[in-house]
């Protein structure tokens, strides 16, 4: 088993992982209504295909993708359609559209599921992209999008199961416990991509998940390597991690998959085998419920659009009032304001932290340019002038310093001594970035075609202004021969 | 335990969690590094140096808080965040320890007051406040500033200067009777180089004399040590990182061996500029003050490159005998240029 | 050799300071035109009240226009404005618009389109295409988001929607 190491920066961070994985996995309580946002994932919105009223078995399709980039949402369970409407969401500032399914507990399954088209590699993608996956290591990309995009053949799978943010274990305790649907997916994936390679990597201290990874692999076809990376916040990060297994760097403003790379998270491989091998579709995921507000941490199969409230009192409740109850993990999730919202795709681990859980920052002091941001930024970046070009507004100094390249991992925010809220302030400036460079890589091409138009349109009325001369020439001089 | 929640809670902007640090923990772990070697300069040089530093550190309190009275900043805030306490227990490390009480005061305010806060305070200063308070009073009273007193080993302190003498000469300025200026002072030993070989001694006959310890003056090895050790200490803690240290350390000590081989009868070697005057403290102290420093990693080596190679400079053919202040002065001028064209390569850009 | 090279590289030298300083003024004018058009985002809105980026770039030069007219800029193109023309900075007033938050590109909902080519004609940069009674769609990596094409659609079935979700494929442009 080879170790590969994060090529600079990043931060050795107490995991605290342990917490949660003593108890095997099992599934979490059933709710009676499951809220379901069509606003779950990278890209435009699913469109609902059902109405209020109708019924639904598990596993049907009860939206479909929009335009652009989109994905399928299916039914967890069997019921009936109770209402769309739009309700507040954990993950946008406005409230999304929502079908909210009351359940019949009659765990009715729906047998209508689509076969792909043919056993080309083409079409199992687009198959695989009706299973409503995305990817569920946080991105949320819809993978089947992701898929239809990469390379026709030999791309280099790695999956990625360096699950590196501080109190979730849920990719850890699939792996442990899953190992074979981990490495059927991988089949699957690599299928699709006709890749070449498989690369599996975990962190290190990850032994269990490793072992299983291998006994599992022995019985398939394909061969994935198995590596190892330290155990460094941000090491699972996808352009760190594809650097560390490579050595190559995924260009800046390009994706992996155009230096031959496809990287996919653990769970979304084996939702994708769950989907490919046993026909369900993604309809439910791995969270894990930690954080000592939490009275017995632990990993919940869990259905989407179970409340966050139902998983905590799986978890035994609460064992003390939470500072914050936060989606994801501590360095990069969002911090709920209240326990009734609900499970999306996208949900790896809710943390309910008591004080002394977190650190929070103090007040905030003027940069003293001490350079420990960018000592531990993974994007080699310099946090201290990119905050300083912020602050000031200097759009093109953003550019040159790679504000764009920020990947919001919060390395520099953590150790930062005058606790500057840098990410946060790099979030909030990313847009109007993102908006100028857009502008001025269209003003080329705007320029050119409205200079072709002006010129045309100049050109035609020119014609005109002739044609009418011409007229009225012809006019006056059959008006002097008569 | 709570089974339901009511309240709505309290939310944050991730990360959710940050390392237990903060601008105060910094510069209290550096005051803490400069202790050693205070407190070794006492017991050297006598307990001059802890009532300068006492009037250093007053002054300075007082001048930042004036200061951020007048720019109508939060006081509590900024007042004990450490860094005018650097500012001036530095000043007065580099003072004589019986230098007039105004001297340090004027120093450490005018460092305070103009070379930070009139460039906007903490994080905003262009230059070194506490190498430019010490600036302005190397060169408006050259006179006082040679005057060292005789390190307490090796018999060389004929007279001992009581506490009271002590504060008595630092406060109204006079010596105790029947004692004048050339006897409690001997040169440092970068004067007596200085001076011996304008005088027509090589180096070997310079450093004959009883001023002179194992490698450097007698008693100033010693606290350079101290200031070493308080360096690497904060090196372990990573408070400072090796770059600054080890540019400035090597740029005085290249030219000075280069030197040294070329003409070992004039020139000082490596080992005694490393141990001489204000090197150390200048090296892991002074020059590593963060917010005049260069901030990316190469720009550190050639900032501190430069700070050791000036001081040598300055040192072997400049007006004065040190030359550590003009040294980081001259490149903190020079950081905005050398930041700028040391941007690292950002992570899949070509460069 | 060396001195020939040296001495004709100080009389090429002389003679262009020469021209440079003497350039005819409407010359200097068409040239300083040209830079602050460069700046200009392009986009071709007309918010600024000029008919496109071009006139306001010949306002700004002319000194009848402020440098602050242009929304779609920001106040990062204000900015630039200000350094290229030696006045102050001011940010974008508000008055003419504001910069949008994102990226955005016109989006034609197919199924309501009727085929009028009204918002053809009004596409400053020929970003849309479809003839008379056939539905129009917009060529998401021509359209610089100006919105120029919303009000003439008599049937309102033009929205603008951010790149993030209809991205732009190809850009030509470098
Ligand atoms: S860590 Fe904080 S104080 Fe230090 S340079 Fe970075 S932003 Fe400035
Ligand atoms: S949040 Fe951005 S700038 Fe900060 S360390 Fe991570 S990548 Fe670097
Ligand atoms: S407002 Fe700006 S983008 Fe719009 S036409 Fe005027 S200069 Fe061009």
């Amino acid at each position: 088993m080879t170790t590969r190491a994060l090529t600079r920066g990043g931060l050795k961070l107490d995991t605290h992982k342990r917490r949660s994985t003593t108890h095997p996995l099992r599934a979490a309580t059933t709710p009676e209504v499951l809220v379901l946002s069509v606003d779950q994932h990278a890209g435009s919105p699913a469109v609902p295909i059902v109405k209020p009223g109708d019924r639904v078995l598990r596993g049907q399709p009860i939206a479909e993708p929009g335009h652009g980039v989109s994905a399928w949402l299916h039914s967890p369970v069997s019921g009936i359609v109770r209402t769309i409407e739009p309700r507040p969401s954990a993950l946008h500032r406005d409230p999304s559209v929502c079908i909210v399914i009351e359940n019949d507990g009659a765990n009715r399954v729906f047998e209508g599921q689509p076969q792909p088209r043919d056993d080309s590699p083409q079409a199992l993608r687009e198959h695989i992209a009706r299973g409503g996956i995305v990817g569920l290591g946080g991105a949320i990309f819809p993978t089947g999008p992701k898929l239809l995009r990469a390379p026709e053949r030999n791309a280099h799978l790695i999956v990625n199961g360096a699950e590196c943010e501080p109190w979730i274990s849920c990719d850890d305790m699939l792996m442990r416990e899953r190992a074979d649907q981990v490495i059927s997916g991988a089949e699957i994936v690599c299928r699709a991509l006709q890749a070449e390679r498989c690369t599996i990597a975990v962190e290190d201290d990850m032994t269990e998940a490793a072992q299983a990874l291998r006994a599992a692999a022995k019985q398939s076809k394909i061969v994935p390597e198995i590596v190892t990376v330290p155990s460094i916040y941000p090491a699972g990060g996808e352009r760190q991690l594809i650097t560390a297994l490579t050595g190559h760097e995924v260009p800046s403003g390009k994706l992996p998959q155009d230096i031959g790379v496809v990287c996919q998270n653990v769970g979304t491989v084996a939702a994708v085998a769950r989907w490919i091998r046993d026909g369900e579709p993604l309809i439910s995921r791995i969270v894990t419920v930690t954080g000592s507000a939490t009275k017995d941490p632990a990993n919940l199969e869990v259905l989407l659009g179970t409340p966050i409230a139902t998983l905590i009192a799986d978890c035994g409740g609460y064992a003390a009032q939470p500072a914050r109850l936060i989606m994801g993990g501590t360095m990069m999730g969002v911090a709920l304001d209240h326990d009734r919202h609900v499970v999306v795709k996208g949900t790896n681990c809710i943390v309910a932290a008591t004080h002394e859980d977190l650190e929070p920052p103090g007040p905030e002091m003027p940069c003293i340019r001490c350079g420990a941001c960018a000592e531990v930024c993974p994007a080699f970046l310099l946090p201290q002038q990119l905050h300083r070009y912020v602050l000031a507004g200097e759009l093109e100094n953003l550019d040159r310093y790679g504000l764009i390249d920020c990947i919001e991992c919060g390395c520099c925010d953590y150790v930062c001594p005058s606790q500057i809220p840098l990410v946060e302030r790099f979030r909030a400036a990313k847009p109007e970035l993102v908006r100028y460079l857009d502008m001025r890589g269209m003003a080329p091409l705007a320029r050119a075609s409205y200079e072709a138009r002006e010129a045309r349109l100049a050109r035609l009325e020119a014609e005109r202004q002739a044609q009418l001369a011409e007229k009225r020439r012809a006019l006056a001089s059959k008006f002097k021969n008569s | 335990m709570i089974e339901t929640l009511n309240t709505q809670l309290p939310t944050s902007q991730p990360p959710h969690t940050v390392a237990p640090n903060s601008v105060g923990r910094v510069m209290r772990l550096v005051l803490l590094a400069l202790a050693p070697a205070i407190l070794l300069h006492a017991v050297f040089f006598g307990v001059g140096i802890l009532v300068q530093v006492l009037l250093a550190v007053a002054s300075a309190i007082a001048a930042e808080y004036v200061a951020l009275r007048l720019r109508r900043q939060p006081v509590r805030k900024y007042l004990f965040d450490g860094s005018a306490l650097i500012t001036a227990v530095l000043i007065a490390m580099c003072l004589p320890s019986l230098a007039p009480w105004w001297l340090v005061v004027s120093g450490t305010a005018f460092g305070i007051l103009v070379a930070k806060h009139l460039y906007g305070g903490l994080g905003s200063n262009v230059f070194n406040p506490a190498m430019v308070g010490y600036a302005v009073l190397l060169v408006s009273f050259p006179v006082q500033l040679t005057r060292w007193p005789s390190p307490d080993v090796a018999g060389l302190a004929t007279i001992d200067l009581t506490l009271l003498d002590t504060l008595r000469t630092i406060f109204v300025g006079s010596l105790p009777p029947g004692t004048t200026w050339d006897a409690v002072t001997s040169p440092t030993p970068l004067d007596a180089v200085r001076s011996g070989l304008q005088g027509g001694f090589t180096l070997r006959e310079i450093q004959a004399s009883p001023t002179f310890g194992l490698v450097g003056g007698r008693g100033w090895e010693w606290i350079n040590l101290a200031v070493l050790a308080g360096g690497v200490w904060l090196l372990v803690l990573k408070i400072i990182r090796w770059h600054i240290p080890v540019a400035v350390l090597a740029g005085l000590a290249m030219p000075a061996a280069i030197m040294h081989a070329i003409d070992p009868g004039s020139y000082a070697g490596a080992f005694f500029h490393l141990t001489a005057g204000a090197s150390m403290l200048g090296a892991f102290f002074i020059a590593t003050d963060p917010v005049s420093a260069a901030t990316t990693e190469r720009g550190k080596l050639i900032y501190g490159f430069g700070i050791g190679f000036i001081a040598y400079v300055i040192r072997t053919w400049g007006g004065y005998p040190d030359g550590m202040a003009f040294a980081v002065l001259l490149m903190n001028l020079a950081v905005p240029l050398i930041d700028r064209y040391t941007v690292p390569r950002i992570y899949g850009r070509e460069t | 050799m060396l001195v020939a090279t040296l001495i004709s590289a100080v009389f090429a030298a002389a003679l262009a300071s020469v021209l440079l300083r003497t350039t005819p003024r409407e010359i200097a004018r068409e040239r300083l035109i040209e830079a602050v058009n460069a700046v200009l985002p392009q986009t071709q809105c007309g918010r600024c009240t000029f008919s496109g980026c071009k006139p306001y770039a010949t306002a700004l030069v002319d000194g009848v226009a402020d440098i602050n007219h242009c929304p779609p800029g920001g106040n990062a193109t204000a900015r630039l404005l200000a350094d290229l023309l030696n006045r102050p900075y001011k940010p974008v007033d508000p008055q003419f618009g504001v910069t949008p938050a994102q990226p955005m590109v016109a989006w034609i909902d197919e199924e309501a389109c009727i085929g009028c080519t009204k918002c053809i004609q009004a596409c400053p940069v020929d970003a849309i295409v479809g003839a008379s009674k056939f539905m129009h769609t917009v060529i998401a990596a021509q359209c610089t988001g100006c919105e120029l094409c919303i009000p003439p659609c008599p049937v309102d079935c033009i929205h603008l929607r951010p790149t993030a979700d209809v991205p732009r494929t190809a850009h030509s442009a470098s």
